[in-house]
């Protein structure tokens, strides 16, 4: 499609958009894989919430 | 089961596992019906032609910036009120996600104002407002990142937030309070919208599919944030147990 002589501006506005959106989703994805890969290692080491001891 | 036991973390992280899956579906769904109504479906606009298509990601980031902030002063109640933990995640993880989005709004209103005022920018009530919203998420970040115990740390930044949302009316409003070169409400105003429905359809599409992309982030931002805390105890945990006590 034609997006006429300011196309430029809308492309820019549109892949500036994509980009944030792409690093939150890679932030909320890597954190996730973090936070379970920490979780696990203390398991292994067999640290347990008191919570979790009880049960 | 009532609302208030979802308030329990390890039910929050239950309900986020069955929920993601649906709401990634949906806003895939929403984004591909809103971007194809948006480029195929909306015509021109009569004055600004082919420009107003960057209307359909600068609104919804300037809903998202505010609704990020709402949220995060509602959380700050459940913080002051009821000093409940999952009230300070909620607020914390919501300060980043709103700070993305109100950059949305700020840069591609900068790239809609270039070729339709003449000026990336202009120092007018609602683009001042907005610059402030989101000095405002920067300055909340870093101080949840300058105070190491969270539930303190919570509290600081429940204050912030309640006062700063003083900000939220002075938006939405300065359009009309003051003279500003940005237009005035067309989509949330008294009477019916200003926009021909062969463009507010698809923007409302937009709005739609943004909102669930925020709730997507929100909720798996939230997961994360709880899944830390736990890290945080069983740090603390080890370091006891390595001292001896």
């Amino acid at each position: 499609m034609n997006l006429g002589p300011y196309a430029a501006f809308i492309v820019a506005a549109y892949s500036l958009t994509l980009a944030v959106v792409a690093v939150l989703i890679a932030w909320v994805l890597l954190d996730y894989r973090a936070q379970q890969k920490i979780l696990a290692d203390l398991e292994a080491r067999g640290m347990a919430r008191r919570s979790e001891v009880s049960r | 089961m009532e609302w208030i036991a979802l308030a329990n973390p390890s039910r929050f992280l239950g309900l986020a596992e069955r929920l993601l899956p649906w709401l990634v579906g949906a806003t895939a769904l929403a984004f591909a019906a809103g971007l194809y109504a948006a480029f195929f479906v909306a015509p021109e606009d009569y004055q600004q032609g082919q420009t107003v298509r960057i209307m359909f990601i600068h609104v919804p980031g300037a809903w998202l910036g505010m609704l990020g902030w709402a949220i995060m002063s509602v959380a700050a109640l459940g913080t002051l009120v009821w000093r409940h933990p999952l009230a300070d995640v909620a607020q914390k993880t919501a300060a980043p996600l709103g700070a993305a989005f109100t950059f949305v709004c700020l840069i591609t209103g900068a790239l809609w104002g270039r070729p339709m005022w003449g000026t990336y920018w202009v120092w007018d009530a609602r683009l001042t407002s907005v610059l402030v919203l989101f000095l405002m998420y920067l300055g909340l970040i870093a101080l949840w990142r300058a105070i190491e115990d969270p539930s303190r740390a919570a509290r600081a930044a429940a204050v912030l937030t309640l006062v700063g949302a003083i900000n939220l009316p002075i938006i939405k409003f300065s359009v009309d309070w003051w003279n500003t070169l940005h237009q005035p409400a067309s989509l949330l105003r008294l009477g019916t919208p200003t926009i021909h429905p062969a463009i507010l359809v698809p923007l409302l599409i937009m709005v739609v599919a943004f909102t669930l992309l925020f709730f997507t982030l929100y909720v798996s931002a939230m997961r994360n944030e709880i899944l830390r805390r736990r890290v945080r105890t069983l740090r603390l945990l080890q370091a006891q147990a390595a001292r001896g006590f």
